[in-house]
């Protein structure tokens, strides 16, 4: 009589499968499940990225593939570092990263310290915040554009309608001096609610006899919000400042379909400029270089940012 | 800022880790500032540096 599902199996298996398995330690057995992750995280993770080191010293154009590969040494490198155009790049994507990571964490916090306060409708303008973060890059992109249109455009009239100002007077894609805000506006308005959802988990975390032991010792509100609930949300702030910081530094999509990088090239991220050099000017060697540069910064970001973490839930 | 150096002295994993962590910073730093290109240019081997130490001191005893 067999009484677990697991006797079932081991009695279902052929007598040929069971005793080749048998015959395998608990650790050659934990090997033959991983192996398979193993072997594809090496195949699409590991094999590109020693490939794309070992282009990066090369002049190699995957548009002429019979030409021949020479070693150019630190060439690529020197080129991509003294450029000043990819330092503007470089400039654009920090102005990206830090006002869309600093109103992100504001906003975010501040929307889901609100919403985490009992109200009804509560769950109604969760799913109704959250709708942004569900619609693909490129639809918000597309849509942008019509709303930042001077002549029909919906945030150029409501500018326009708060303060006083023509709203066919600025178009925010296609000033120089606006263009870096609207990726900056259009990003936060998107990604805001990833922010808010998972500062709302850490919020929701706390339980409430914390707050009731800092009543009973007459703590002020301000005092419990600045010794109970910030250092109890911050490793769930500082996790979603590193998925949003690593999303951001390789943004692409949104800003290609907002502004393509224009006007000129003010709104060229690294991510974009990369694609141009790799897919247009078809400097693989060259964009190689480029994309180890990159690698190297944001694992180096996330090396530290994960320690930083560490230490924080240790607290 | 004496149990730094002593760290670094004994190999101890905080004291390089900082270190690490700073070269880090400071690269990245140097890599998006728009004051001076020669900053940028020596960005990428500051970074580097920092990462390739923080890899190997993680391994240190505490």
């Amino acid at each position: 009589m067999l009484h677990s599902p697991v006797e079932r199996v081991a009695e279902a298996t052929p007598h040929a499968i069971a005793k080749r398995f048998r015959g395998l330690s608990d650790r050659s057995l934990a090997w033959l499940f991983v192996a398979p992750s193993i072997v594809l995280l090496l195949a699409v993770n590991i094999f590109p990225l020693i490939w794309t080191i070992r282009l990066s010293f090369t002049n190699f154009r995957v548009n002429r593939p019979n030409a021949e590969v020479e070693f150019v040494g630190l060439k690529n490198y020197i080129s991509i570092l003294s450029d000043k155009d990819i330092w503007l790049t470089m400039q654009a994507t920090a102005h990206f990263l830090i006002w869309t990571l600093v109103l992100q964490v504001l906003i975010g916090f501040s929307l889901a310290y609100l919403i985490n306060k009992k109200f009804r409708g509560n769950d109604l303008w969760t799913t109704i915040i959250v709708l942004p973060m569900m619609l693909s890059p490129a639809v918000v992109g597309n849509f942008w554009t019509f709303l930042y249109q001077p002549q029909i455009g919906l945030f150029n009239y409501a500018v326009g309608f708060l303060t006083g100002a023509d709203p066919s007077s600025f178009s925010m894609i296609g000033d120089v001096s606006l263009a870096p805000w609207a990726i900056v506006i259009v990003d936060t308005w998107m990604w805001t609610p990833f922010v808010m959802l998972i500062c709302l988990a850490g919020l929701r975390s706390i339980p409430d006899s914390i707050y009731e032991a800092a009543e009973c010792d007459r703590a002020s509100k301000w005092r419990q919000f600045w010794t109970i609930t910030i250092p109890l949300v911050l490793p769930f702030l500082m996790l979603a400042v590193l998925f949003r910081g690593i999303e951001n530094f390789k943004m692409f999509d949104l800003v290609v379909q907002l502004t393509g990088g224009g006007p000129g090239s003010i709104t060229e991220l690294t991510s974009i400029n990369l694609k141009r050099e790799a897919f247009e000017k078809w400097r693989t060697g060259y964009a190689s270089a480029y994309a180890v540069i990159l690698f190297v910064t944001v694992f180096g970001l996330a090396s530290i940012y994960v320690k930083a973490l560490n230490k924080v839930k240790q607290r | 800022m004496t149990s730094f150096f002593d760290g670094l002295l004994h190999f101890r994993r905080g004291a390089w880790e900082m270190l690490a962590s700073v070269l880090i910073a400071a690269g990245v730093f140097m890599l998006m500032q728009p004051f001076a290109l020669v900053l940028y240019s020596w960005s990428f081997l500051v970074t580097l540096l920092g990462t390739v130490m923080f890899i190997i001191v993680s391994h240190f005893p505490e």
